[in-house]
C-alpha cells in the first residue's frame, strides 16, 4: 500500500516536471495539474495512511489518533485543491491570451512556430 | 485610543480585513463609479497606513502581541502576531500602496478593469503574510497576494505582458507545489503547523528524522527565494517588473520583500541557532548566493538597455544585499539590513513612478536609454531621478549610504568581512556608473522637445513621486531613530522566546455569547 501510493505519487510528480519543461505552455499546464495532483496525494498521505477510520471523533471512542484518520492534512488538501484548480484555470485564460496575442502557444511567444514544425 | 486593550485585541487582524471589505466592495463600484472607487482605495489605504503606524508605536514598547483567530488556543487555530517587524513591514506596505494607489488615480486605473480591488487583495495578501503565525496560512496569504499580483500585472494587456505573465505564474505555482511539499513534510514529522510550536518540536525530533527536517527546511528557503530573487531564481524578476505597469510595478518592489521577511522569520524562530537537527541550515548558503545575486544584479543594472530593466535589477540588488544581511545572521546585520530594506524600497517604487513619467515626456522613446528630446519638466524629474539615484546606489547623504554603511561595519564581526566589503563595495560602484550613464543619456544628451501637447498629468498622480521621493529623504533625516528601531526589531527576532510565549501563552478569550445562555454580561 505504501510502496504503491509513493510510486503513485512519484510517477506523477516525474511526469509533471517533465511536462513542465517542455515549450508549449500547454504542456506546462498539464504538468503543473499533475503536480499538483502529486503535492496534493502527498500532503494527505503525511497525515499517515488508515483505512476505515473517521477523521471526526465519535461518542465512546477515546480521541487519539490510533482510532481516527488525522482530520489536518485532510483540510490542507481541499485548501490546496481549491487554490490549485483556481491557478488552473488562471493560467489557461492567460494561456489563451498568449495565444491570441503572439499567435503562437511557445512560452517565450517566439513567432511562427507551431506544432507542425517541431521543438 | 491604540493603548486601549480592546482596541489592540482587534487591531492585529484589521490590515488583513479592512483591504479584505474594500476589495470586495470595490469589485461592484469600480466599473460603474471610477472616482468612487480610486477614492474608497485611497481612503482604505491611508486607514492601513494609520493602523500601521499605531501598532508600530505598539510594537515599539518590547511587546509580541498575538491573535486567536476564532478564539481558537494556539496552536491548534490559526494565530497572528505582531512584533516589531511585522509592524514595520505594514507601515512599509501601506507607504508604498499610498504611493501605487495616488499614481494610478486619473491614470493607469482606467485602462483596465478592477485596478483598485486588485490592489486591495494584494495588500491583504502581503499584510496577512507579515502577521500570521502559522506556515501553512503564510502559503495561504503567499497565494492571496499571488493571484492579486497576476491580475495586476495584467492589466493594461498587451503581448509584452501576457508573455511575462505566463513565465511568472508558471513560476509560482511550482514555487507553491514545493512550498506545499515542504510545509506537508514539516506537518508529517512535527504534527504541528504553528510557527511557536513548530520552532519548540524541531529541537524535539528524533536524530532518524534529521535528514526529512532538513530537507523540509532547505525547501522552504528555495521556496522563499523564489520569492526574494535570490541567485539560480530570480531570473523572472526582470521581465515581469519591467512589462508591469508603473503603479503595479512600484507595488511589486514590496512584493520581494515578502520573501525576505519569510526567510528572516522562519530561518531565525523555527532554524535559527536553537533548530534542533536544522539548525542554521541556511547559513552555509545565504550568504554566497546573496553575494552572487548582487554581482549579478550589478552586471544586469551595467548591461540594462531600456530604464524599467536596469531599475528591476536594482530591486534584484536590494534583494542581494537584504539576504547577504540575513545570511551574516547575527543582530547588526540583520537591523542594518532591515534599514536598508525601508531605504531600498520606497526608492525602488518612486523610481518605476519616476520612469513611467520620463517614458512620457519622451514619446516614441519612452524608457530606452537613448539620447531622446523631452518635454517640458525635464528639471523636475531630473532632480527626481537625481535624489533617488543617490538614495537607490548608496552615496551620501542618503539613507542607503547609511544602510550600506552599517552592513559594513556589522560585517567586520562576521566570518568572511573581506568577500563582503568587496561584493558590496564593488557592487555599488557599479550601480553609481550604471546610474550616472543612464541619468546623463537620459537628461543631458538630449534637447528639449517642442512641446508635444500632452495634457498635464492629473495632480494625484503627479503627487505620488514627490511623496514617495520626499519620504526617501525623511528616512535619511531621521535614520537615527529608525535605525534604533530596526535594531531593536533584529534584537527582537533572534529572541525567540518572546514570540513563542506570546503566541503559544495566548489565552482566549471568555466567550461573549453562548447558545443557552445568550449573552454573557
Amino acid at each position: 500500500m505504501s510502496l504503491l501510493l509513493a510510486l503513485g505519487v512519484g510517477v506523477l510528480t516525474g511526469t509533471g516536471v517533465y511536462l513542465l519543461l517542455r515549450a508549449r505552455s500547454f504542456d506546462t499546464i498539464l504538468g503543473l495539474t499533475l503536480l499538483s495532483y502529486a503535492v496534493n496525494l502527498f500532503i494527505f498521505l503525511m497525515g499517515r495512511i488508515k483505512v476505515g477510520a473517521p477523521p471526526i471523533v465519535r461518542k465512546g471512542m477515546a480521541a487519539t489518533l490510533e482510532h481516527y484518520a488525522d482530520p489536518l492534512p485532510q483540510a490542507l488538501v481541499l485548501t490546496a485543491i481549491v487554490i490549485g484548480f483556481g491557478m488552473t484555470a488562471l493560467l489557461l485564460a492567460i494561456a489563451l491570451r498568449a495565444r491570441a496575442e503572439t499567435g503562437s502557444d511557445h512560452v517565450d511567444g517566439a513567432e511562427g512556430e507551431s506544432r507542425e514544425n517541431g521543438v | 485610543m491604540v493603548s486601549d486593550p480592546n482596541f489592540l485585541e482587534h487591531a492585529i487582524v484589521a490590515p488583513v480585513v479592512l483591504p479584505l471589505l474594500a476589495g470586495a466592495a470595490l469589485v461592484p463600484i469600480e466599473g460603474r463609479w471610477p472616482r468612487l472607487a480610486s477614492a474608497l482605495s485611497l481612503a482604505t489605504v491611508l486607514a492601513l497606513l494609520a493602523l500601521g503606524t499605531g501598532l508600530a508605536a505598539h510594537a515599539d514598547t518590547g511587546a509580541v502581541e498575538a491573535y486567536l483567530l476564532g478564539n481558537w488556543p494556539a496552536p491548534f487555530g490559526i494565530a497572528l502576531a505582531l512584533d516589531r517587524l511585522s509592524a514595520l513591514m505594514l507601515v512599509l506596505t501601506a507607504l508604498v500602496a499610498l504611493g501605487a494607489a495616488l499614481y494610478a488615480r486619473d491614470g493607469e486605473e482606467s485602462r483596465g478593469a478592477h485596478f483598485h480591488a486588485l490592489l486591495q487583495f494584494q495588500l491583504m495578501g502581503l499584510n496577512g503574510a507579515f502577521l500570521t503565525a502559522d506556515l501553512f496560512n503564510l502559503f495561504v496569504f503567499f497565494e492571496v497576494l499571488l493571484i492579486a499580483s497576476y491580475g495586476l500585472l495584467l492589466h493594461g494587456g498587451g503581448p509584452r505582458r501576457v508573455k511575462a505573465a505566463i513565465h511568472y505564474v508558471a513560476f509560482n505555482l511550482t514555487g507553491s507545489a514545493l512550498f506545499l511539499i515542504a510545509v506537508a513534510l514539516l506537518y508529517g514529522l512535527t504534527g504541528t503547523l504553528n510557527m511557536a510550536d513548530l520552532a519548540e518540536r524541531v529541537t524535539r525530533l528524533p536524530a532518524e528524522d534529521a535528514v526529512l527536517l532538513k530537507t523540509a527546511a532547505l525547501l522552504l528557503l528555495v521556496v522563499f527565494s523564489v520569492k526574494a530573487a535570490l541567485l539560480p531564481l530570480y531570473f523572472w524578476l526582470p521581465d515581469t517588473y519591467s512589462a508591469a505597469a508603473a503603479p503595479v510595478a512600484a507595488l511589486f518592489a514590496i512584493m520581494t520583500k515578502v520573501g525576505v521577511y519569510a526567510i528572516a522569520r522562519v530561518y531565525t524562530l523555527v532554524f535559527g541557532d536553537a533548530g534542533g537537527a536544522a539548525a542554521q541550515v541556511a547559513q552555509p548558503w545565504l550568504p554566497w548566493l546573496a553575494m552572487g545575486t548582487l554581482l549579478l544584479a550589478a552586471q544586469g543594472v551595467l548591461a540594462a538597455s531600456r530604464l524599467r530593466v536596469l531599475v528591476a535589477y536594482l530591486v534584484v540588488a536590494s534583494a542581494g544585499t537584504l539576504l547577504l544581511a540575513l545570511g551574516l545572521g547575527t543582530a547588526q546585520t540583520v537591523g542594518a539590513g532591515l534599514f536598508y530594506l525601508i531605504n531600498s524600497t520606497l526608492a525602488a517604487a518612486a523610481l518605476f513612478l519616476l520612469i513611467d513619467r520620463i517614458g512620457a515626456a519622451r514619446g516614441d522613446a519612452d524608457d530606452a536609454l537613448t539620447a531622446a528630446p523631452m518635454d517640458s519638466g525635464r528639471g523636475r524629474l531630473g532632480t527626481a531621478y537625481f535624489v533617488l539615484a543617490i538614495a537607490v546606489a548608496g552615496l551620501p547623504p542618503l539613507a542607503g549610504f547609511l544602510g550600506k554603511a552599517l552592513l559594513l561595519k556589522a560585517a567586520t564581526a562576521s566570518a568572511w568581512p573581506v568577500p563582503v566589503w568587496g561584493v558590496v563595495l564593488v557592487s555599488s560602484f557599479a550601480l553609481i556608473v550604471a546610474l550616472a550613464r543612464a541619468g546623463s543619456v537620459v537628461f543631458w544628451q538630449a534637447g528639449d522637445a517642442a512641446d508635444r501637447g500632452n495634457p498635464q498629468a492629473p495632480a494625484a498622480q503627479r503627487a505620488a513621486l514627490p511623496v514617495l521621493t520626499l519620504l526617501v529623504v525623511a528616512i535619511a533625516a531621521f535614520a537615527g531613530p529608525l535605525a534604533d528601531y530596526t535594531q531593536a526589531a533584529a534584537r527582537q527576532l533572534f529572541e525567540r522566546r518572546a514570540y513563542i510565549d506570546a503566541v503559544l501563552g495566548k489565552p482566549p478569550a471568555a466567550p461573549l455569547w453562548n447558545p443557552r445562555e445568550g449573552l454573557i454580561k
